[in-house]
């Protein structure tokens, strides 16, 4: 299993925040089942400060509300936190809710599109897309994220030696008896009904020549017939 | 289905460009299944976007107006639509899908208890009920949502949907929302906006798209695709790995988590075509590719490719299409 793709980013994000502001701690956490601590162990490569995993057999089709609501309740558990960084959304079914609905469940300040992060004080500055730019947005924290890529939060590899650390580190595990959930709110908000692959269409017309000019040409002519331009 | 209710966001005064595809869709549902069409503006003044959402086919508009919604700000704007929400009892609540748009329709889900989807690009009427349609993996699968709670809140794909025409003849009401809202519960500010914008042409509004990924090998190239594009009156646009290499600025990303795009004609070069980059460019008219791999996916998606080096091709190209619009 590997880590979703915007989770990367927003870890990279948190890292450099670390890396910045001595004496921040770092956590991972996500829910899913055991193969997720490959995962983890990468966040700790990474230089997470700690790792831990929310799980039961009966959540495999949590949506996004109620993934919301799972992370809310692990992170009150775990004490709270200042920041919540989530990837803008996820790779396979991309709902980009889970980020709006934490903030919601946390009461937390939300700021989704997030390309850049500073902290100043006990407020953030933030660096957001926007139609056809950015903002800059002032947020108070505690704040919910939701990170987009950016050339400042491309991630970086782990190191070989935290690699090795990595695999000594402990993940703690929660289930929902360590937390205070709302039955109502695990229930299914959307159900899936029906899931096909959509048919390709067309066959590319590949445009052939000797040489570079001349298939630029050939294309050129091809636009013309097809008044395309 | 009892009632469908769209946020008709406006941007000075005018609906945006995702809020009447949303009205369109709204009012083709609520058509075929009998239902009314309601909608939600917001603002410090309503009076345009009400009338204009009246013309696009809403029988009544809940009005949110207060000074303090003159700008776009997801908090206080969260209780205006939480008012209508409540004054209305939709089940159905469309939402323009853009960046604004999908954080709006997930918090509100969550204050109202209701289900979810987003990125949605189609519905299917079974029973009456709609069942939403919308992209999975990247683009590899489509998936169909049914309801599971009284209410959903839906978000449409923006540029997937045929926006809504006006018809200034059409009547309906206006209902004024009375609700609270105080400046205080505003916890975010935007305190500048950066316009970033290579050519003179909007990425999203461009009728050409002249496109480099990573087979550009370095931000140099684009300079020459700067150059095709604003022969062709167009914009650059870029995959997420040269945004991610630094070549160009992420808001020249087009894809799944960039920019949609719907031109005439998108050139994509040097790009292999990955699902979440087609996700962007579904809506182009005319796709050439120019890869040097055969089997690159992109060739899937496009019309007409060139397999090559693309540096033997460009130069030549830009000459010719030069000659072809005789710029
Ligand atoms: C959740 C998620 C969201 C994503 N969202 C987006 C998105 O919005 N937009 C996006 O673009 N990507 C997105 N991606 C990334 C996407 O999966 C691909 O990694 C990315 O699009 C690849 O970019 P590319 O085609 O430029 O690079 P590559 O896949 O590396 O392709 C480079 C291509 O250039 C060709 N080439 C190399 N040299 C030459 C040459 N000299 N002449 C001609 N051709 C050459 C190669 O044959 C190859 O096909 C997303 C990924 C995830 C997981």
């Amino acid at each position: 299993m590997v880590m979703d793709s915007y989770a990367e980013y927003a870890l990279e994000v948190a890292i450099q925040l670390k890396e910045k502001h001595p004496g921040t701690e770092v956590t991972a956490l996500c829910v899913g089942d055991k193969p997720a601590d490959e995962v983890l162990r990468r966040a700790l490569a990474l230089t997470a400060d700690q790792a831990v995993r929310v799980w039961d057999a009966g959540w495999a089709d949590l949506d996004a509300p109620a993934v919301a609501h799972v992370l809310a309740a692990a992170i009150r558990k775990l004490g709270g936190a200042d920041l919540v960084l989530v990837g803008r959304q996820g790779s396979d079914v991309e709902r980009g809710l889970v980020g709006p609905m934490l903030a919601e469940e946390l009461g937390a300040a939300c700021t989704t599109l997030v390309a850049r992060v500073e902290v100043q004080g006990d407020r953030l500055r933030l660096r957001r897309e926007a139609d056809g730019g950015f903002a800059v947005v002032e947020s108070r924290l505690p704040a919910v994220l939701s990170i987009t890529n950016d050339e400042t939060n491309v991630p970086r590899l782990p190191k070989v030696k935290d690699l090795m650390m990595a695999t000594r580190k402990p993940i703690q595990v929660l289930g929902p008896a360590d937390l205070d959930l709302d039955p109502a709110r695990l229930a299914p908000g959307v159900e899936l009904r029906d899931l096909y692959i959509p048919t390709q269409e067309g066959a590319c017309e590949i445009i052939e020549g000797d040489d570079g000019p001349s298939r630029a040409a050939a294309l050129a002519q091809r636009l013309r017939e097809l008044k395309v331009l | 289905m009892r009632e469908i209710l769209v946020y008709a966001a406006s941007q000075g005064g005018e609906l945006t460009k995702p809020a009447l595809e949303a009205l369109g869709t709204g009012r083709r549902l609520a058509g075929e299944a009998g239902v009314p069409l309601s909608a939600v503006v917001l603002g410090a003044d309503t009076d345009g976007p009400a009338r204009a959402a009246i013309a696009c086919g809403a029988g009544k508009v809940y009005a949110a107006r207060n000074p303090i919604l003159a700008n776009f700000q997801p908090d206080l704007y969260l209780r205006g639509l939480e008012a209508a929400a409540a004054a209305s009892g939709a089940d159905v609540l469309l939402f323009p899908g853009d960046g604004p748009g999908r954080e709006l329709a997930g918090r509100l889900a969550h204050r109202l208890g209701a289900g979810a989807v987003t990125e949605v690009v189609g519905y299917r009427l079974d029973g009456g009920v709609p069942l939403w349609v919308r992209p999975v993996y990247g683009g590899k699968a489509m998936a169909v949502y049914a309801p599971a709670r009284e209410r959903v809140v839906v978000a449409l794909r923006p540029k997937t949907q045929d926006p809504a025409v006006p018809d200034p003849s059409r009547q309906g009401e206006v209902v004024p929302l009375a609700f609270e809202v105080s400046e205080a519960e505003a916890v975010t500010r935007v305190v500048e906006k950066i316009q970033e914008a290579l050519s003179g042409v909007r990425l999203e509004d461009a009728r050409v798209v002249v496109a480099g990924g990573r087979g550009l090998g370095g931000p140099e190239p684009f300079k020459d695709l700067e150059e095709l594009a604003r022969i062709l009156g167009g914009a650059v646009g870029a995959s997420r790995a040269a945004c991610d290499a630094g070549w160009v600025p992420p808001t020249l990303q087009v894809g799944q988590t960039g920019a949609i795009v719907a031109p005439d004609l998108y050139i994509a070069i040097g790009i292999s075509g990955a699902s979440q980059h087609l996700a962007g460019i579904s809506g182009a008219k005319t796709v050439i590719a120019i890869n040097k791999d055969p089997e690159a996916p992109i060739f899937k998606r496009a019309n007409l490719g060139i397999v090559a080096d693309y540096k033997t091709v460009l130069p030549a190209l830009t000459a010719e299409l030069k000659k072809l619009v005789g710029a």
